[in-house]
C-alpha cells in the first residue's frame, strides 16, 4: 500500500500552466441549484423505491423460475451502477465547493455502509454474544469459552484443526512444488499438465465430496463401488470403510484439500520459479552443483518468501474449512474441526453463545497468521 | 531478486571455474539428463493421472445406467466400454427434471452474478476516490477497509443472519428494517458483497493508483466530471484487475455452500446448487445414481469460466493471496 501518487501538475498542450490554475471549473457548470439537487435526491429515493418495489415482486410472484432470476439479476447488476449514477447526478447540482467535499463520500459510502453492516457491526456483536447465553439474553461470563475447551467434541475438533494445519498446508506445497518444477523442464504439455492438477481449483468443496465419495465409497461385501477398496480388496484385504475408520479418516478428508489447494500452490510457486534468475543457476552448474543441490540451495531459498504465503494462505483456508467435513461425515466418527463444529451448534442446536465463542476461537486463530502473510506479502511486493 | 544478490556470485567464478568442466559431464550429467527426460515426464504424468483419477470418475460414473452404479466399480467401465445397457443420460435427465437442478442452476447464476458485479462496482468506485480525489481521512479509511481483510466471514454469520430475521435498534430507533430477509436473493448478495469488499478495494486500490497520473489529470483539466474519467478511462484501463477479482469472486461465490445455507436455505425454490447437491447426498442410498450427473452439472460453469479466464484467475490469484 504504497501512498497515492501525488496528482502531478500536468503541462499538457492543452492546459498551459500557471494563471489557469484552478481546474475544476468546466465552463457551464456553475453554482448550485437547490431546486435541481432536491430533484436529484427525489431521484436517489425513486430509484430505491422502485428497486424495493422490484424486489418486493420478486418474492411474492408466482411467475416461472426463469422470469424471476432474469429480473432478479437485472435489479441486482443495473440497481448498483444507477444508484451510483443517479447519487452522481444529484451531487452535480451542488456548488463547486460542495460537489468536491460530497462526491467522494458518494463514491466510498456504499462501500463503507457494506462493511459496516456485513463486517463491522458483525464482529463487534459476535464478540458480545460469546459472553452470553444460548439465546443471547443473559450474560454468562467466559462459560461458552470454558465450554468449547472442555466438550468432547470441541477437543477433538481443536486436535483435528492441528492435524489439519500440520498436514494439508505441507502435502500441498510439496505437491505443488514438485509439479511445478517438473513441469518447468517438460519440453511441451507443461501448460496442459498445469491445467489439469488446477483443474480441482474450480470443484466446489461439495463437488469434491461428491467426487471422493467414488474414491472412498465401502460395500461389506461383493462389488466394491469405491476406486481405493477397489484397489484394497484386489491385493487381498477386507474391505474398509474409510470414512468411519477412525482416525485416519481425518486423513481421508484431508486428501480432499489437498487434491483443491495443490493446484493453488503450483501456480504461485510456478511463476516464483520462473522468476529465478538464470545467471543464478546458470553460476550454480557451472559451480558443479547438480540438480538436486540447484532446487534445494539455490531456487528454494530464492522463493522461500512465496513458500511462506502460500502455505500460510493454505493454513487460513484449512482453518476455514467446512462444506468438506460438514457433506462428507457430518462430524461423525471423530471428524469434527472447528469450523464445522460453530455451525453445527450455532445452526443445527440453536446456540448462539457457543457458536459465537467458536467464531471467536477461530478469529483468534487466524489473525496472527494474516499479520504473517500481509507482512510477507507486501515485502515481496516491495522487492518487485 | 535483485542485481545487488547476482553481482557477488559473478565474482565469485573465476577462481572456481577450472575445476568444473572436468566435473560437469560425469558428476551432473546422468542426474540432468534424467531429470530432462523420461524421469520427469513419468513423474508429471504419475502425478498429473492420480489428479485427474477422481474427475474421471464422476464423468464416467455420470453416464453410466443406474444397474451399473450400483453393482461395480467405475473403472470397470475401462474393462469392458461396450457393455450392453452401460451408458445413458438418464441420470442427467433424472438430475434436472425431478430433483430440481435446472431450477438451482438458476438460482446460481441469480445469486453469483450479482454478488460478482456489486462487489466489483462498489469496490471501483471506492478504489477510485482513495487514489484521485481528496477527502479528509483518506489514508486511514483505506487502511481500516484492507485491515477488514483479516475477519472470517464466519464471524458475521450470527449477526447477518439475527439482522435479517430480527431487524436492529439502538437505543429504541430502528437501524435496520425488521424484515424477511432470509431466502431472498439480495439478501445473499449484499452479504456475499460485504465479505468481498475489502480484498476487492485493496486490489482495485493498487491497480488504479498505477495508472499514470497524467492521464486522469489532462482528462479532468478537458472538462471530465470524476463520473465520466471513472467510467470511460478508469474502468477501461482496469480491465485486467476487475476481471482478475471478477473470475475469482465468481467461483468463490458459485462454490460457496455454507453462506447460501444459512441465508438462502434449502428450500427447493431458492436453494443453489451446493445446496441441492448435498442434499441429494444426504439421501442415502435412493438417489446414489443421480449423484454424479447433479454433481457434475454443478461443477460444469465454473470449469468453463475457469478454463476461459484462466489467465485472469491466476493473476487475481498471485495478487489475492493475502485473502484472509
Amino acid at each position: 500500500m504504497s501512498t497515492p501518487p501525488p496528482p502531478a501538475p500536468t503541462l499538457d498542450e492543452d492546459g498551459p500552466p500557471g494563471p489557469d490554475r484552478p481546474p475544476e471549473r468546466p465552463p457551464g457548470s456553475s453554482g448550485w441549484h437547490p431546486g435541481r439537487f432536491a430533484l436529484g435526491l427525489l431521484g436517489v429515493a425513486a430509484l430505491l423505491a422502485t428497486m424495493v418495489w422490484v424486489f418486493d415482486w420478486l418474492r411474492t410472484t408466482d411467475a416461472g423460475r426463469l422470469p424471476v432470476v432474469v429480473v432478479a439479476l437485472a435489479l441486482g447488476v443495473l440497481g448498483i451502477f444507477g444508484l451510483f449514477w443517479v447519487m452522481d447526478v444529484a451531487v452535480n447540482q451542488l456548488s463547486e465547493q460542495g460537489k468536491l467535499r460530497v462526491r467522494p463520500w458518494i463514491f466510498i459510502g456504499p462501500a463503507l455502509l457494506l462493511l459496516g453492516v456485513y463486517l463491522v457491526y458483525p464482529t463487534i456483536y459476535t464478540i458480545l454474544i460469546s459472553f452470553q447465553d444460548a439465546r443471547s439474553v443473559d450474560w454468562v461470563g467466559l462459560d461458552n469459552f470454558r465450554f468449547i475447551f472442555t466438550d468432547s467434541g470441541m477437543v477433538r475438533s481443536i486436535r483435528n484443526t492441528f492435524a489439519w494445519v500440520l498436514v494439508v498446508p505441507s502435502f500441498a506445497v510439496a505437491f505443488g512444488l514438485a509439479v511445478a518444477v517438473l513441469a518447468d523442464r517438460l519440453t511441451r504439455g507443461e501448460s496442459l499438465a498445469k491445467s489439469l492438477v488446477f483443474l480441482p481449483m474450480a470443484v466446489s468443496f461439495v463437488g469434491a465430496a461428491v467426487i471422493f465419495n467414488l474414491i472412498y465409497d465401502y460395500r461389506s461385501f461383493g462389488n466394491q463401488t469405491g476406486l481405493l477398496n477397489g484397489i484394497w480388496t484386489a491385493l487381498g484385504n477386507d474391505p474398509v470403510a474409510w470414512l468411519s475408520f477412525e482416525p485416519w479418516n481425518n486423513l481421508a478428508l484431508m486428501a480432499v484439500m489437498v487434491w483443491i489447494q495443490t493446484g493453488f500452490a503450483m501456480v504461485i510457486l510456478s511463476a516464483a520459479i520462473k522468476g529465478v534468475p538464470d545467471d543464478l543457476l546458470e553460476a550454480a552448474r557451472i559451480d558443479g552443483a547438480n540438480e538436486f543441490q540447484i532446487f534445494f540451495r539455490v531456487v528454494v531459498p530464492t522463493i522461500m518468501t512465496t513458500i511462506v504465503v502460500v502455505a500460510t494462505t493454505i493454513t487460513i483456508n484449512v482453518l476455514k474449512i467446512f462444506d468438506i467435513v460438514y457433506v462428507m461425515t457430518g462430524g461423525g466418527a471423530g471428524t469434527e474441526v472447528i469450523p464445522e463444529r460453530m455451525v453445527t451448534w450455532f445452526f443445527q442446536r440453536g446456540n448462539f453463545g457457543v457458536g459465537a465463542a467458536i467464531a471467536v476461537l477461530m478469529f483468534v486463530a487466524i489473525i496472527p497468521i494474516m499479520i504473517v502473510n500481509v507482512r510477507r506479502f507486501r515485502a515481496e511486493e516491495a522487492i518487485r | 531478486m535483485s542485481t545487488t544478490t547476482e553481482t557477488p556470485r559473478e565474482t565469485e567464478l573465476p577462481p572456481e571455474q577450472p575445476p568444473p568442466p572436468a566435473a560437469k559431464p560425469g558428476k551432473g550429467g546422468p542426474v540432468r539428463r534424467f531429470f530432462q527426460g523420461w524421469g520427469v515426464r513419468l513423474s508429471v504424468l504419475a502425478i498429473v493421472v492420480l489428479w485427474i483419477i477422481p474427475t474421471v470418475g464422476l464423468l464416467i460414473s455420470s453416464f453410466r445406467s443406474r444397474s451399473f452404479i450400483e453393482s461395480e466399480g467405475w473403472w470397470t467401465a475401462f474393462a469392458r466400454p461396450f457393455a450392453e445397457g452401460q451408458w445413458t443420460l438418464q441420470n442427467y435427465q433424472i438430475a434436472l427434471t425431478q430433483q430440481g437442478f435446472d431450477n438451482a442452476f438458476l438460482n446460481s447464476l441469480a445469486v453469483t452474478i450479482p454478488s460478482t458485479v456489486i462487489p466489483i462496482t462498489v469496490a471501483a468506485f471506492a478504489a477510485y476516490a482513495f487514489t484521485w480525489m481528496r477527502f479528509k481521512g483518506r489514508n486511514l479509511i483505506f487502511m481500516g477497509v484492507v485491515a477488514l481483510i483479516v475477519i472470517p466471514l464466519h464471524m458475521a454469520l450470527i449477526p447477518v443472519l439475527r439482522l435479517y430475521t430480527q431487524g436492529a435498534e439502538l437505543w429504541g430507533i430502528t437501524l435496520f428494517p425488521q424484515t424477511q430477509l432470509v431466502g431472498t436473493f439480495p439478501a445473499i448478495w449484499l452479504a456475499h458483497s460485504g465479505f468481498g469488499l475489502p480484498l476487492a478495494v485493496y486490489l482495485l486500490r493498487n491497480y488504479v493508483g498505477s495508472l499514470p497520473a497524467s492521464v486522469i489529470e489532462s482528462a479532468k483539466v478537458d472538462g471530465a466530471s470524476d463520473f465520466q474519467v471513472f467510467t470511460r478511462l478508469v474502468v477501461p484501463l482496469s480491465v485486467p484487475a476487475l476481471a482478475a477479482f471478477a473470475t475469482l469472486q465468481f467461483l468463490w461465490v458459485w462454490n460457496d455452500y455454507l453462506i447460501a445455507l444459512v441465508l438462502l436455505g434449502g428450500t427447493p425454490d431458492v436453494r443453489v446448487l451446493t445446496v441441492a447437491l448435498a442434499g441429494l447426498q444426504g439421501q442415502f442410498g435412493q438417489m446414489r445414481h443421480v449423484l454424479p450427473a447433479a454433481a457434475f452439472i454443478s461443477i460444469m460453469l465454473p470449469m468453463v469460466v475457469f478454463f476461459s479466464l484462466q489467465r485472469y484467475f491466476v493473476r487475481g490469484l498471485t495478487a489475492g493471496a493475502v485473502k484472509g
